[in-house]
């Protein structure tokens, strides 16, 4: 039986995470979403699209191991498994981190391509951390997608940028350009979100997103100290100590690979004001 | 809070004293470098240790394997070369 399951295809499924603008949170779930995939036992791998500004590495606790790059490797001045860095807490995730020399252009559509080719013959997730943006790196990332993750934060600028990206997802996409192909499955993650605030009517609710974007739902993250703490120690936020951002990270994961997991809209518990005095215990 | 902070300020949360740690662990290997410029002689490097080495036994390019491990202290570069082994010359 084991070797049933061993000798298995791997999916080959390819995922951008993307959002256009900067600052929203696309590293961040590309790392604690391919985390959460390798976690659920999927062979993964996460690639850092942003050309010239690496930080995937940081993110993923691994920038000290970086040898040979994704630029390298479309180059063929190293090879993919030399590239490929895997990660220490699981056996199941590699990281390809991308150049912090070259520039953007560096990336070829058929150098991607040919890379992609590679990894799906090995990988079942292959998640596209893609730059900010709508440049060559953002549709370099964004190009031989399967489906797609849409980054976006409960705010203006935020949501009119997903509306863009959006748009070029069902139109400059190798699925777009492809007859008769399903076009790319694109769904909305929506990040720091918090309901202390969408309650006073301040911040706009999930449904007003949605109903603006008019894409389904991959999940709900709430504003969390934990990410910040997560990106301080290189870690994964799904990979840290339990916190409501990595159980809804972790929901969103389940969701990306079928299943079926009611929608819970958490808010971080604030501190009370003694626990604000004298410092919390952890 | 601003009255307290003082007491609070020797312990400070761990994770950003890691935080800054690998950063200027990370920032000064990108900057010795010359901007950032430092991890890209590594290919040059297996060309020649390939060439190197084929002076004297047959290897395959994919027979080098090159990785590395930054340190605050020192770095290491682990070179792990396969040779062919007696049946395949």
């Amino acid at each position: 039986m084991t070797t049933d399951l061993k000798e298995k295809a791997p999916l080959g499924r390819v995922i951008v995470i993307t959002s256009g603008k900067g600052g929203v949170g696309k590293t961040t779930s590309s790392a604690a979403i391919s985390a959460g995939l390798a976690k659920q036992g999927f062979k993964t791998v996460v690639i850092d699209f942003d050309v010239g500004l690496r930080n995937l590495d940081m993110t993923m606790g691994c920038e000290r191991r970086v040898v040979f790059d994704f630029i390298n490797v479309i180059q063929g001045d190293a090879r993919l498994k030399q590239a490929l860095i895997r990660d220490k807490r699981l056996d199941t995730l590699s990281i390809l981190p991308t150049s912090q020399t070259r520039d953007k252009n560096a990336l070829t559509k058929e150098g991607v391509e040919k890379v992609l080719d590679e990894l799906k013959q090995e990988f079942d997730y292959i998640i596209c951390d893609s730059p900010a943006g709508i440049e060559h790196g953002a549709q370099m990332a964004m190009h031989f997608a399967d489906e797609a993750v849409v980054v976006t934060n409960p705010e203006v600028s935020s949501v009119r940028d997903s509306d863009r990206v959006l748009g070029l997802l069902s139109s400059q996409t190798k699925r777009a350009e492809t007859k008769d192909s399903e076009p790319v499955k694109a769904q909305v993650l929506i990040t720091r979100h918090d309901p202390v605030r969408v309650e006073s009517g301040e911040m706009m609710t999930v449904e007003d997103v949605l109903e603006i974007l008019a894409v389904p739902l991959l999940g709900v993250i709430p504003e969390s100290q934990a990410i910040l703490k997560a990106s301080n120690t290189g870690t994964p936020v799904v990979l840290d100590q339990p916190s409501v951002a990595g159980r809804a990270y972790e929901d969103a994961v389940s969701r990306l690979v079928g299943n079926d997991v009611e929608m819970r809209i958490e808010g971080e518990r604030r501190p009370g004001l003694l626990h604000r005095i004298f410092g919390r215990a952890s | 809070m601003s009255i307290f902070s003082f007491a609070r300020r020797p312990r400070r949360p761990k994770s950003a004293e890691t935080a800054k740690n690998r950063l200027q662990i990370l920032l000064a290997h990108e900057r010795s470098g010359g901007g950032g410029k430092q991890p890209d002689y590594l290919p040059m490097l297996q060309r020649d240790i390939v060439e190197a080495i084929r002076k004297h036994v047959a290897i395959k390019e994919t027979d080098v394997d090159i990785r590395m491990e930054r340190g605050d202290e020192m770095s290491s570069l682990e070179i792990n070369i396969e040779l062919p082994g007696a049946t395949t010359p």
